[in-house]
């Protein structure tokens, strides 16, 4: 007999163990699937997650990974503790990119130390706007947020592909569909030579600090929390429910839009059709991986983002596509929801007794 | 004239072409989603049907198998969505989102020996009949029975949801589980069969993609074609005929833009791309005001998790 019973009370160490346990699932299923493609498992692991960070460049690499996905996940951290699904923090990205990378091309060979800020502030406040969209209609229309912020993905994503191709092509571009390379002074200043880690990190260490802190320091951070567990008790504590709906939006929004203006003006210095490979959706799984907690977002976004680089590894050693990223990607959500079945429910195993029965 | 006319035939068909898998994933995801379950996998769904049909085709050199194969395929990778929701209780869209990542990294680690091959002709019906009567022939004639079917579906989906037992006990899961259960009807196996249902007609859109409409594999090659079927399914209301309706307006868009490319239009494509997203929010936001027109058709529980204590 088997018996599943429901929990009253989750224990703090499994909830961040569970995390774990996923990522040691996602290992086996992994090796499982190279080894059905006719590869090594154990090689093809090795490739995949220790030879990309085995000398200082790959681990610049992953810090450099890192950094937007930690950003745009902590931002969705305020989110999903409130029970609002924004799902479109790719679409806020693009557009956070694109208002920063238009106020770079606008400072087009200006010199001086206020153009960078400008640049990221403007990025953001991209961000912030484009999240407000699925607020707004959501708290004055009752529109659902997820299809609306996933719909305007689509629509960012056309945006910044018109801009390239038609009115903010680089003149001297040949028609490539891309920008000028943006000055000196629009770029993040790199932290080492010859690594391509840049200064967004501090952005994003900064932001993480910030979001602790208002997390678990202040009124909001409790109003948010509270929504999140159970709306009818925020309702009767008086909480300004819609309000709340637009401010996390709007700092999540903010997070994807520096997390956008970051990549433009950090490793990639321009706009061209694909600033960004899909961070945007894999913060989701970088939020969920690391529990919607700070700490735990940093570990995740590390994690995360070996799969990116891994992917690229494995396609020069391996030859595999390196869409190969999104299967460990898809692997690590699935096993780590599923195994958060263990967190709710209490799985008992009985001997037949007849009474019992 | 005769000509324009039977030009503006062959546009018309291949509208039709175009709206064929938005059609079919839609029609599938809208009877997942009058269950009351929300599966964002769409995309990932269909891109595993078009490499599975698409490899079967190579393989076996048998396109019956090929199609089958795929529908299987898409059938079976919406398991994994359904043990997860249904089974372990997981948040449909993460769950959704999950799926449609990994199956885009799935399908192109399983296609990686079959980019660049050519496709096999798949035999088209009444090809004669196509090229002898002008201005219908290219829209009645000469299409795959693939298109025959899709066409179909929409008025046998919404017959089955009006009209027959099942369909009505699809509907009651979908619009308050809690009752439809009290009543004795199996909410898990309802929703569970839905799931499945879903994953194979998306698996059959993704085919004729790589069977039919552009013979060949390549990566990612649905390119999006998963969430504009997820957008049709709240454009239409959740109603299959306006499914019908919204799909030969999106693909009509869709073959507008290659022919205003053609002609050197100064709309801009993306303009013309963006459309089906921002119509889609359009619709959201009109039948979201009116809580009338948003219960006549959007089953209640969507998207919510159901546990049933035992």
């Amino acid at each position: 007999m088997i018996k599943i019973e429901k929990r009253n009370d989750v224990s703090p160490s499994i909830y961040f163990l569970t995390p774990i346990l996923a990522i040691f699932l996602t290992l086996f299923g992994g090796g499982i699937i190279f080894y059905v493609l006719g590869f090594n498992p154990i090689e093809a692991l090795k490739f995949f997650f220790i030879t990309p960070i085995s000398d200082l460049y790959g681990l610049s690499e992953l810090l450099v990974k890192a950094t937007p996905l930690c950003l745009i996940a902590i931002g969705l951290s305020f989110c999903f503790k409130s029970n609002n699904w924004n799902i479109g923090a790719e679409g806020q990205l693009i557009f956070g990119g694109i208002v920063g990378g238009g106020v770079a091309l606008l400072f087009y060979g200006h010199d001086g130390f206020y153009v960078l800020p400008i640049i990221i502030l403007s990025g953001a406040i991209g961000g912030m706007i484009f999240a407000m969209i699925p607020a707004v209609l959501k708290t004055y229309f009752n529109t659902n947020e997820i299809l609306v912020s996933l719909m305007l993905v689509y629509v960012a994503k056309l945006l910044l592909d018109y801009l390239v191709v038609g009115p903010w092509s680089n003149p001297e571009g040949f028609n490539f569909p891309e920008t000028r390379q943006f000055s000196e002074s629009a770029r993040m200043p790199i932290l080492f030579d010859g690594l391509r880690i840049h200064a967004g990190i501090f952005i994003t260490l900064i932001t993480v600090f910030l979001s602790w802190l208002i997390l678990y320091k202040t009124y909001l951070g409790f109003q948010i929390k509270v929504s999140g567990l159970s709306l009818k008790t925020a309702k009767y504590a008086g909480y300004k429910g819609k309000t709340m709906i637009i401010i996390v939006f709007m700092i999540s929004g903010a997070c994807a839009g520096l997390a956008g203006v970051g990549e433009i003006t950090g490793p990639i210095g321009q706009l061209h059709r694909n600033i960004s490979p899909d961070y945007g959706f894999t913060a989701i799984i970088v939020a969920f991986l690391g529990r919607l907690n700070p700490i735990g977002i940093i570990f995740a976004s590390l994690i995360v983002a070996l799969t990116y680089l891994g992917a690229e590894t494995a396609q020069i050693f391996l030859q595999v596509p390196k869409y190969t990223g999104q299967v460990f990607q898809g692997m690590i959500l699935f096993f780590l929801l599923g195994s958060d079945y263990l967190l709710f429910f209490k799985i008992k195993f009985l001997g037949l007794k007849k009474n019992e029965l | 004239m005769s000509f324009d006319l039977n030009f503006i035939g062959i546009l018309i068909g291949a509208i039709m072409a175009s709206s064929v898998p938005l059609i079919l994933a839609a029609s599938g995801e809208l009877i997942t989603e009058r269950s009351g379950v929300l599966n964002l996998g769409v995309e990932g769904m269909m891109i595993i049907g078009a490499i599975s049909g698409f490899a079967l085709m190579i393989v076996t050199d048998n396109l019956f198998f090929a199609v089958i194969g795929s529908m299987l395929s898409g059938l079976i990778i919406s398991i994994i969505f359904g043990i997860l929701t249904q089974s372990l209780l997981t948040n449909h869209v993460a769950t959704g989102l999950a799926l449609t990542i990994f199956g885009i990294g799935m399908s192109a680690m399983i296609g990686k020996n079959f980019v660049g091959i050519p496709g096999k002709e798949f035999p088209l019906l009444f090809v004669n009949l196509k090229e002898n009567i002008p201005f219908f022939g290219p829209i009645l004639f000469g299409h795959s029975v693939i298109l025959y079917f899709a066409f179909l579906l929409p008025f046998i989906t919404n017959y089955f949801l009006k009209k027959t037992k099942i369909g009505l006990i699809i509907r009651a899961v979908g619009d308050s589980p809690t009752s439809a259960s009290n009543q004795g009807i199996n909410v898990i196996l309802v929703r569970y069969s839905c799931i499945l249902y879903g994953g194979a007609m998306c698996g059959l859109a993704g085919a004729y993609l790589s069977l039919i409409y552009t013979p060949q594999w390549i990566e990612n090659m649905t390119g999006g074609r998963g969430w504009i079927a997820l957008a049709l399914v709240v454009f239409a209301t959740w109603s299959p005929i306006k499914v019908l309706i919204g799909a030969l307006i999106f693909g009509g868009i869709t073959i507008l833009q290659l022919h205003m490319q053609a002609i050197g239009f100064r709309i801009p494509v993306q303009l013309l791309s963006a459309l089906p997203y921002i119509m889609t929010i359009i619709v959201l936001v009109i039948i979201s005001r009116d809580s009338r027109k948003i219960k006549l058709n959007t089953p209640t529980s969507l998207g919510q998790i159901f546990y049933k204590e035992k």
